[in-house]
């Protein structure tokens, strides 16, 4: 069984929902990504999301715009999020982890080199933001003989036949865009998100993950109720950008894991 | 890897009809590279033009606003000083710049203004560069009653100063981009942003022949009344087809506008003049067909700028209009199958070129178009005087002055 489908296995059973933060690696600075990462566990992560550099992250609104480009000034890699990931397994050899990026920088190095370093380094799953499924099939049949999971993202104007062939091509779990828009955008509405899963639901036994617009503790519990999966991405990565003026990443390990520790909670009284 | 499958022949083999393929595809190049929040609106364009390309009233409302508010058709001009002071081949130049609003772009606006209108579409969003795009989407906008949103680089904004006036002038909003390089492309992210926003009202005016499939074929489709003039005047006023073609390249579609009608002809030959800027050799230039390799960005495959690691790096032109790391898919599988040529011309080459045209034709031209009458002249210096080329002069360069006065040192 992989490390996802073993997480989300463990947490159904619990009857926990997955809590899955998203920082951009390299950011503010490379050396900090591992620890955060680590710390993040400790503070109630299930899975973690590891963003991938990109110079033109299109999908994404400003705050992980500005995290990129914070990586990007260390000049961050595809090979470098790799090594921090190997980095990483070395004291952690369960939590699983998901690279959310663009296709450019896999094209370039290389599908089958990038899922050989990949499933080496200790990846489970990859999700390629500009990679929708009609083009996806070169490199999902690559991950999947590398045993890497394939996400893909589904969205509320996602048509009932796209939804299907974007079930079909997934693994590991499905990820529910809650919003129309870029990263850290509006409020979600759950009501709309949970009509949405149910006709996700009837389509594949995958967990879903909902993310796009979770901005607080009580959402992410409302969430997490109607979903296996809660992702937050641009909350956290606006705690970064304290690092341009204070240089102070112990300050923004502390307040990250506190926010996440809030969710964590509410997410599990609920 | 990605390997081709269409081979470099006579192209007498060649179904240019076939490309690209439903899917969008240009062999590898091209297709749709979209995340999935913009599929629902891709796949909506898909169909609506797929239908409205066929329809009758649409050709023929788009055909009367070329005829009667664009002004076309546009003069094939035989520049008879300038060929006889290079000393080669008959030079012709297809003059786009006296379209209204002053380039080729007008034709694209309009053509997706009505795609907009006939899928009930009130708020119009475009990128520009040069500006040139952005002033005909804005134009096309007052002339629509929609409301219009232009994002533009923060660099492009403060070296094209006259089109930004133009656009609030025409009522468009121009919204400042900051991320980034600050240019085209970055304007390009934040249109796209805008776009899977506000997908419900708006639609997305591409300027050039790149992005996801189908804007590569569409664009293609509405800037092609160039080449098919180009080619009927050329029977008309010459009797028989030019021996070349020459057209700038940033996205590439005043190129392929020109280029496509032409394609079956084989003795044509076509040659897309990309920005060497400060020269191939130092890097810093805009000219990923002659330098760059396949990778994906904007929602296509094709030849990009890229480093090492995958990331898209900044590019180098005088030009705002050429300076774009990504070019058209169709511009790439042109390349890749030996159809075209492609070549650079420095900003130093245009600056003269530019000059050349002034004071040989009194043409002011846009210094994106320079880049093909410098190559132009070159070429056709090569070639015997019985020999004709057509220049591509998409556009007027009236709103380059201030960056020319500001390159020469002459404050205005």
């Amino acid at each position: 069984m992989s490390r996802l489908a073993l997480r989300f296995a463990t947490l159904k059973e619990q009857n926990k929902a997955a809590l899955i933060p998203y920082i951009t690696a390299g950011d503010p600075v490379p050396t900090f990504t591992v620890d955060m990462m680590h710390h993040m566990v400790k503070n109630g992560a299930d899975i973690i999301e590891l963003g991938v550099p990109f110079s033109d992250p299109a999908a994404d609104g400003p705050t992980i715009q500005l995290a990129m480009e914070r990586a990007l000034a260390h000049k961050v890699s595809l090979t470098d999020v790799l090594a921090m990931v190997s980095t990483f397994r070395q004291q952690d050899n369960e939590t699983p982890i998901v690279l959310m990026g663009y296709l450019n920088p896999i094209e370039k190095m290389g599908y089958l080199a990038f899922a050989k370093a990949a499933a080496v380094a200790g990846v489970d799953g990859v999700l390629t933001v500009d990679l929708p499924p009609e083009e996806a099939s070169a490199l999902a049949l690559i991950l999947q003989q590398h045993q890497l999971d394939r996400i893909f993202l589904a969205a509320p104007t996602s048509t009932l036949p796209r939804l299907k062939k974007i079930a079909e091509l997934s693994s590991g779990f499905l990820y529910y865009v809650s919003l129309k828009g870029i990263t850290g955008a509006n409020i979600l509405n759950v009501a709309e998100v949970e009509q949405k899963l149910k006709a996700i639901r009837g389509m594949t036994d995958l967990p879903i993950g909902v993310g796009f617009g979770i901005k607080d503790a009580s959402t992410a519990a409302t969430v997490g109720g109607i979903a296996d999966a809660v992702v937050v991405g641009s909350v956290l990565v606006k705690h970064f950008e304290t690092y341009e003026h204070d240089k102070d990443t112990a300050h923004i390990q502390q307040v990250v894991g506190e926010v996440l520790l809030a969710m964590r909670q509410t997410m599990d009284e609920v | 890897m990605l390997t081709m499958k269409t081979k470099k022949t006579d192209f007498s083999d060649i179904d240019w009809s076939a490309f690209p393929d439903a899917a969008g595809h240009f062999d590898i190049h091209g297709g749709c590279f979209a995340a999935e929040t913009l599929m629902g609106a891709i796949g909506d364009l898909q169909r609506a033009y797929t239908t409205l390309k066929n329809n009758a009233n649409f050709q023929a409302e788009f055909d009367e606003d070329l005829k009667y508010y664009v002004g076309r058709p546009s003069p094939l001009y035989h520049a008879k000083r300038w060929t006889e002071a290079v000393g080669g081949a008959q030079i012709y130049l297809k003059r786009e710049d006296l379209n209204h609003t002053g380039a080729h772009k007008i034709n694209n606006t309009i053509g997706q203004a009505l795609l907009a209108k006939y899928m009930g579409k009130s708020r119009i969003i475009a990128e520009t560069g040069a500006g040139q795009h952005g002033v005909a989407s804005a134009t096309i906008a007052a002339r629509m009653g929609m409301e219009c949103v232009v994002y533009m680089g923060e660099v492009d904004i403060a070296r094209q100063s006259p089109n930004v006036y133009r656009m609030k002038l025409l009522g468009a909003e121009v919204r400042s981009v900051s991320s980034g390089s600050k240019t085209l492309k970055d304007a390009l992210n934040e249109a796209m942003r805008d776009w899977v926003t506000n997908v419900d009202d708006t639609f997305y005016i591409i300027g050039t022949v790149a992005g996801p499939h189908p804007y590569p074929m569409l664009v293609r489709d509405f800037q092609t009344i160039i080449g098919r003039e180009a080619r009927q005047q050329s029977l008309e006023q010459t009797g028989r087809l030019p021996d070349a073609l020459v057209a700038c390249v940033g996205g590439g579609s005043n190129a392929i506008g020109l280029f496509h009608p032409f394609l079956a002809d084989a003795d044509v030959a076509m040659y897309g003049v990309e920005a060497a800027g400060e020269g191939l050799e130092t890097g810093k230039h805009a000219a990923p067909l002659c330098k760059g390799t396949p990778g994906v960005l904007h929602g296509n495959r094709t030849y990009l700028m890229d480093d090492d690691d995958g990331q898209i790096i900044e590019t180098h032109s005088v030009s705002a209009g050429l300076d774009y790391p990504g070019v058209g898919p169709e511009h790439s599988w042109l390349k890749d199958i030996g159809r075209a040529n492609y070549v650079a011309i420095t900003d130093d080459e245009a600056l003269t070129a530019f000059h050349d045209a002034m004071r040989y034709e009194g043409i002011i031209p846009a210094l994106e178009s320079s880049h093909a009458l410098a190559y132009g002249v070159k070429l056709a210096a090569k070639m015997q005087a019985d020999q004709q080329i057509i220049v591509n002069l998409s556009g007027r360069g009236d709103k380059d002055i201030n960056t020319i006065a500001a390159l020469e040192g002459i404050t205005l």
